[in-house]
């Protein structure tokens, strides 16, 4: 009968049955129950067969393992293409976790900011158009040479060799592999350049000139994992719980496991603070007074590790007469050079030339006397009156520290960046070194002074010397003084200090040969001092903040910019924009679209640039991302992972070996064909069909065999034993020689691929005792987990804390969890000290002459300060050694136009300038804003989600106000001060709102040890937006 | 643990009961620990990437919660609240949203359509999104206000614990990705188990009221929280101290239903009569009131409490 009702629609019907029952849908209900079960089955699950590859986080330095998804089984005619990526349970670290960030790797795989084709922005034009690889890479190198001839310096004024160019230069990625990094050292270096630089510049090159000089190695001195072994966890100038949120795991397992504390010191209360036990808020930018008054506590209360501080620092040492310290001066200073003379700064020598020593440390020239001495300044009242730190959360912050002084305690100390921003980062870094080792805390399992690095590779851009000075291992460039090898050798090989030390330094002439070697192949020779002439020289450096001077001064023409975006990352983006736009060409390798390569482009306010006027010649090369290469890269911990590709690059991306080789061979035809500017540095270079099976586009295997090293010729011991036949790849570093017959890029890497195959891809994530895997991955050097680990013993061998045991002497050597970090054959009991690389032995809390200004940590204000004089010597106000270059100095605010203190720094959401490419990372942190407290906010009329102008002498943004509990007011030198939270993330590119780059900001100067930018402290201000900007 | 046998359906009357004798499961459970979640978002984002789901890019409202609410696309999201207390201590309370997977669940008792809302032996509490009208019943019946309807495809969405991820033995997408360990999967006995060991902990560090919520008015829930302060959850952006189903849900549930379960058995003979009479419906005008606009055709029913302001989104 129903059938009858031929017209009435479904929904008709359904009406019919009133509202309650319209609910009922048809498709509920459908026609046989059979399909409703089936309909009621739960989503397939997606990954079924699907092909899993392993990889890493290409963001941060905790590297995360990742299994990648993708389509088909690897058959041919199947394309793979990723689809789903998680975190690997397998990975000793990570442990299947993954961060918002990578979390959300797919859509940057996937971004709709990935390039797709090479493209050519002429000079003056407005658009980019698309160009053959084939013409940009003739167009480029042909660039290149012209320039490199034109300007190629064979001889500086002096007369001396030196083989520069200094009128183009490189920046290289942080995130590309350390076989791309092999080819971007060699590549730059081949024609000369000294204008290389990579990320490091911008984050950790403070931590490498702090903590080489303290301990000998500049690096994190223990693993991620080791965090759990700790009894406190104190973080200050980083926000782990933000920034490496996977490293922070093990924050968290110590303190459910081992009870232990968090201690929190940061001008915000960040997320970090959020699960800590002790919070204090601090001035940015006045830390080391905070580390110095920590030693002051340390030190009056006795709360040292007596016995460590005698037999493993230099405590007992005692230096020269003519060292002094006055008003802010240490001596030696030249105040029309604003640099010292570091000749006084060193022990006083004994007649066998080795240094003097008081086994009682009371000598007034000991160095544990004269660090009380300087210390003494530094009351827990001075320490509130610079960092506005109350004294009661100081004494309550400085008993929970002092009390790892005890044997069977450890601290570990956790910082990123938030030190190493300052004029004076390398100092507050020392700060901390000196603590721990004051506290008995270096090579301790659940110790340390963990430098947390910034991106996923730049611990191995680092390794590879990808610096404007740097050599592969931690060595220098020889300078235009240093005219031949020997001298070379002669200047930079360590001599004894105290006897019977490892001082392995020593060894540094087999490390550099073989450097050479590595380079230069059959061009270096005995006769030739292995082509060290080839290397180019240098005379003054050539830091990012320095090169963009020149830039800016009209003294650059060419630059390639390789996974780094300068626009956005360097400070005074206004001044970077001007300098770019100084340049004749500039050639861009990413696989994203960044500010950087449209810096030409007319953004409105957000980028207001003349873009007819601006002449750069730009090309953008679009290159492959983590997920498309197999290679290594260097987490925080040192541990070398390598990872495979999943897909292919996209479009007609290129993988960056291919796109160096394409250039670099052209450039080899060219000077083969023409001639030019020294063309025995371009052509002597190893990357030739001698060196790579096909140098266009060498394989990622055999930049990590040659990283690695081996012989060149049969190798015998001193007994005449044969250890290595020809071509065999290196076991150790241990076998390199300084007779040319072996060859090796980057000597800290030896042992990571051997005869027994990749090491770096080694996957037994076993448990050898308190959280080390030595058969994860490969750790350099040697495979060592936790720096200076004989440390955790007494002399006799006895391990401090029999609970964190990692080494024992079993009668012919140590042996344990870890590899040791000292000859394994030497017995317990002799002089030998656990700090092999520095040549007294001992840790430095008198860093000699490794610093620039000065063996002792002091405060100095920022450049931009809110205070009107340093409280502790009104005269010398700031780092007397930070370089300010005048048109920066002209572009220095003053308190009174400019009251608030300003810092900047990264949410966890996201990643530097990378994520706002990835749809489901911008979802999380849409749009730029700043934090600031409420009574700054009611001040000004400023309410939650008010747009605000923030400005300084150099630029403005506009932001979204977050007004917010967590940012207070502090009394700092009898005035109040507020701070402003800047976090650096947005710009004009990627799926988050368009907006400013928040780096207009912050201030062109930088760290007076190594030129890091002084981004965490300066002055702005701030009020509501009127008009257009709101 | 990964079996989803169904133990209950919505909509369905006695006289057509779930399948309910493949109940020897364990329950499982996820246990949010609030005191070691840093906020991090990672949930959120692992949430959106396994269930393919990508919500808007929206603005900053002036805090640190993005989105700014649940969405159809986002079911999951952290909740930031500043909180001082009479002793002026300050607390970042960072609390993770989303569906509680209570076992007397209100969007289940709320949903007319047989089976649009399904409950599995293990505790699971699941949308079967194509039979979803997207009347917002279920939005009416929820206490914790999780369920969103999109204005894309008119059907309610929420966590679905990853069904399909349990389906073959494994942990939530959340879970897996959690970088503290704040998110923690298992048998909803273990997950007791360790929330008193962390309540423990937590009393050690001075937090008195520390405690697991897992709340007797929706008879319990497979998502539970560790909180330092349990005895006042709407400290955590108004987690309800004692939730419940509304009584007009529950009333709805035990008088109404069974006259719509024979209004819908009229409903499917008519359909069938239709079918065979005629064939199947062909689209017409009427059968899209919404038109194109992608708006609701009605607002969900104002007369039953709560109702999410988000419903209609």
């Amino acid at each position: 009968m129903y059938g009858a009702k031929t017209n009435l629609g479904r929904r008709g019907f359904l009406k019919i049955l009133g509202a309650g029952a319209a609910a009922l849908s048809a498709q509920a209900i459908g026609l046989s129950t059979a399909e409703a079960q089936v309909s009621a089955a739960v989503r397939p699950f997606k990954l079924l067969r699907a092909k899993e590859t392993r990889n890493n986080c290409t963001y941060c330095s905790v590297g995360c393992g990742i299994l990648m998804y993708s389509l088909g089984d690897g058959a041919k005619n199947a394309k793979p293409r990723i689809f789903h990526i998680e975190g690997d349970p397998d990975h000793p670290v990570s442990r299947g976790s993954l961060c918002p960030k990578g979390a959300g790797l797919l859509d940057m795989i996937h971004s709709k900011g990935r390039l797709l084709h090479p493209e050519y922005r002429a000079p003056g034009s407005k658009e980019w158009v698309k160009i053959s690889w084939e013409d940009a890479t003739k167009r480029i190198a042909r660039l290149l040479k012209d320039d490199r001839d034109a300007n190629f310096i064979s001889h500086n004024e002096q007369g001396q060799l030196v083989n520069r160019w200094l009128s183009s230069g490189m920046l290289a990625s942080s995130a590309a592999s350390n076989e791309t990094g092999v080819l971007d050292y060699k590549f730059s270096r081949a024609l000369g350049m000294l204008g290389i630089d990579c990320q490091a510049r911008l984050c950790h090159a403070p931590t490498v000139s702090a903590l080489a000089p303290s301990f000998g190695r500049g690096a994190m001195t223990n693993h991620w994992v080791d965090i759990k072994n700790a009894n406190v966890v104190i973080v200050m100038g980083g926000n782990p719980a933000e920034a490496h949120p996977v490293g922070f795991k093990w924050v968290i397992e110590a303190k459910i496991k081992n009870k232990a504390k968090v201690i929190v010191v940061d001008p915000r209360f960040n997320r970090t603070a959020s699960v800590a036990d002790i919070f204090s808020p601090i001035r940015a930018g006045s830390d080391a007074a905070f580390l110095m008054g920590m030693v002051r506590y340390l030190l009056e209360t006795g709360q040292i590790q007596h016995e460590y501080v005698r037999d493993y620092t230099n405590a007992a040492l005692i230096v020269r007469d003519d060292f002094t310290f006055d008003e802010g001066v240490f001596s030696g200073f030249n105040a029309e050079t604003n640099s010292y003379d570091k000749s006084s700064w060193t022990y006083a020598r004994g007649a066998d030339g080795l240094a003097l020593r008081d086994e009682t440390m009371t000598h007034p020239r000991s160095v544990l006397q004269l660090l009380k001495k300087h210390v003494d300044r530094y009351t827990p009242e001075m320490v509130e009156e610079i960092t506005g730190v109350k004294k009661a959360d100081f004494l309550k912050i400085a008993e929970v520290i002092g009390s790892c002084s005890a044997k069977n305690k450890t601290l570990t100390w956790l910082y990123a960046l938030g030190w190493t921003h300052h004029t004076g980062g390398a100092q507050i870094i020392r700060g901390a070194a000196m603590i721990q080792l004051l506290l008995g805390n270096i090579g301790m399992a659940g110790g340390g002074v963990n430098a947390l690095r910034g991106h996923s590779n730049i611990q191995g851009y680092t390794d590879l010397g990808l610096l404007s000075l740097r050599v592969p291992g931690y060595m220098n460039l020889p300078s235009d003084k240093q005219t031949s090898l020997a001298q070379y050798l002669e200047e930079t090989t360590p001599k004894d200090v105290t006897p019977g030390q490892v001082n392995y330094w020593k060894n540094t002439p087999k490390f550099f040969i073989s450097y050479l070697k590595n380079q230069y192949g059959k061009h270096a020779t005995k006769e030739n001092d292995f082509a060290f002439d080839l290397l180019p020289k240098w005379d003054r450096s050539y830091d990012m903040l320095a090169y963009f001077d020149m830039m800016y001064n009209g003294q650059v023409n060419g630059y390639i910019a390789q996974g780094f975006n300068p626009l956005a990352a360097m400070p005074d983006k206004n001044k970077t924009s001007k300098a770019l736009s100084n340049l004749k060409f500039l050639v861009i390798i990413d696989p994203l679209v960044t500010e950087t390569s449209n810096f030409w482009r007319n953004e409105g306010r957000f980028n207001d640039v003349p873009t007819e006027e601006i002449m750069t010649e730009v090309f953008r090369l679009p290159s492959n991302c983590f997920a498309e290469e197999d290679g290594a890269i260097v987490n925080s911990g040192r541990w070398l992972q390598w990872h495979y590709a999943g897909q292919e690059p996209p479009g007609q991306a290129r993988h960056d070996p291919a796109i160096l080789g394409g250039i670099m061979m052209e450039l080899r035809r060219l000077y083969e064909v023409e001639g030019g500017a020294c063309p025995e540095q371009v052509l002597h270079m190893t990357w030739d069909h001698d060196t790579y099976h096909d140098p266009y586009f060498p394989h990622p295997e055999e930049m990590a065999k040659e990283a690695n090293g081996y012989a060149l010729e049969d190798v015998f011991d001193e007994n005449g034993v044969q250890i290595l036949r020809k071509g065999q790849l290196l076991d150790s570093f241990a076998q390199l020689r300084d007779d040319g017959t072996t060859q090796s890029f980057c000597w800290v890497f030896a042992g990571s691929w051997t005869e027994k195959g990749n090491q770096m891809a080694n996957r037994d994530n076993t448990d050898s005792g308190l959280g080390n895997t030595p058969g994860w991955a490969w750790a350099w050097p040697a495979n060592r987990r936790i720096l200076y680990n004989r440390a955790s013993m007494d002399k006799d061998g006895n391990s401090w804390d029999p609970n964190r045991q990692i080494l024992h002497w079993n009668g012919e050597k140590w042996v344990g969890a870890d590899v040791p970090d000292f000859p394994a054959t030497i017995p317990p009991g002799g002089p030998a000290a656990p700090f092999i690389m520095l040549p007294e032995g001992v840790g430095r809390l008198f860093s000699a002459q490794g610093m620039n200004d000065g063996p002792f940590p002091e405060h100095y204000e920022p450049v931009e300060s809110p205070i009107a004089k340093n409280p502790l010597h009104e005269n010398v106000t700031h780092n007397p050694t930070a370089r300010i270059f005048q048109n920066d100095r002209e572009r220095m605010g003053n308190r009174t136009d400019y009251p608030y203190v300003a810092t900047t720094y990264s949410v966890t959401e996201l990643f530097r300038h990378w994520t706002k490419h990835s749809h489901l990372n911008a979802m999380l942190q849409p749009e730029q804003f700043i934090e600031m407290g409420e009574k700054l906010a009611a001040e000004k009329g400023i309410k939650h989600g008010d747009t605000v102008k923030v400005t300084t002498k150099r630029g403005y943004i506009t932001a979204k106000a977050v007004v917010t509990k967590r940012m207070r007011t502090l009394n700092v030198a009898g005035q109040e001060v507020e701070q402003i939270g800047i976090p650096c993330h947005w710009g004009f590119e990627g799926a988050t709102r368009k907006g400013y780059l928040a780096n207009t900001l912050a201030p062109g100067v930088g760290d007076a040890n190594s030129q890091t930018p002084e981004f965490k402290a300066f002055l702005v201000n701030v009020e509501k937006a009127e008009g257009e900007l709101a | 643990m990964n079996s989803q046998n169904i133990v209950r359906r919505s909509a369905t009357s006695e006289l057509t009961p779930a399948p309910d004798i493949r109940n020897h499961q364990m329950e499982v459970a996820k246990l949010i620990d609030v005191s070691i979640c840093i906020g991090c978002k990672a949930c959120q984002v692992a949430c959106n990437e396994w269930n393919d789901l990508r919500g808007p890019v929206e603005n900053n409202v002036g805090v640190y919660d993005n989105p700014a609410d649940l969405h159809p696309e986002t079911w999951t999201l952290m909740r930031f609240t500043e909180h001082v207390d009479e002793n002026d201590k300050f607390e970042w309370l960072i609390r993770k949203d989303g569906c509680m997977h209570c076992e007397d669940p209100g969007c289940l008792k709320a949903c007319p359509i047989p089976g649009a809302i399904v409950q599995y032996a293990n505790g699971v509490v699941d949308f079967q999104s194509d039979l979803c009208v997207g009347c917002g019943y279920c939005v009416a019946g929820c206490p914790f206000n999780v369920p969103r309807i999109s204005k894309q495809d008119h059907k309610a969405y929420k966590c679905t614990l990853c069904s399909d991820r349990l389906a073959v033995g494994q942990a939530p997408a959340c879970a897996k990705t959690c970088p503290t360990g704040a998110i923690a999967f298992g048998s909803k006995e273990e997950m007791k188990d360790l929330a008193a060991t962390r309540v423990a902990e937590l009393n050690e560090r001075g937090y008195e009221n520390a405690g697991l919520y897992d709340p007797a008015g929706v008879g319990g829930t497979h998502v539970m929280y560790v909180l330092q302060h349990a005895d006042d959850p709407e400290r955590y952006a108004g987690l309800p101290k004692d939730p419940k189903i509304s009584p007009i849900v529950e009333g709805w549930k035990d008088l109404l239903k069974p006259a719509a379960a024979v209004a819908g058995a009229v409903a499917v003979g008519a359909m069938a009569a239709h079918f065979i009479g005629v064939g199947p419906n062909t689209t017409d005008d009427d059968d899209h009131p919404e038109g194109s606009d992608g708006k609701l055709p009605e607002e969900p029913p104002t007369n039953v409490t709560p109702i999410s302001k988000h419903a209609a989104e």
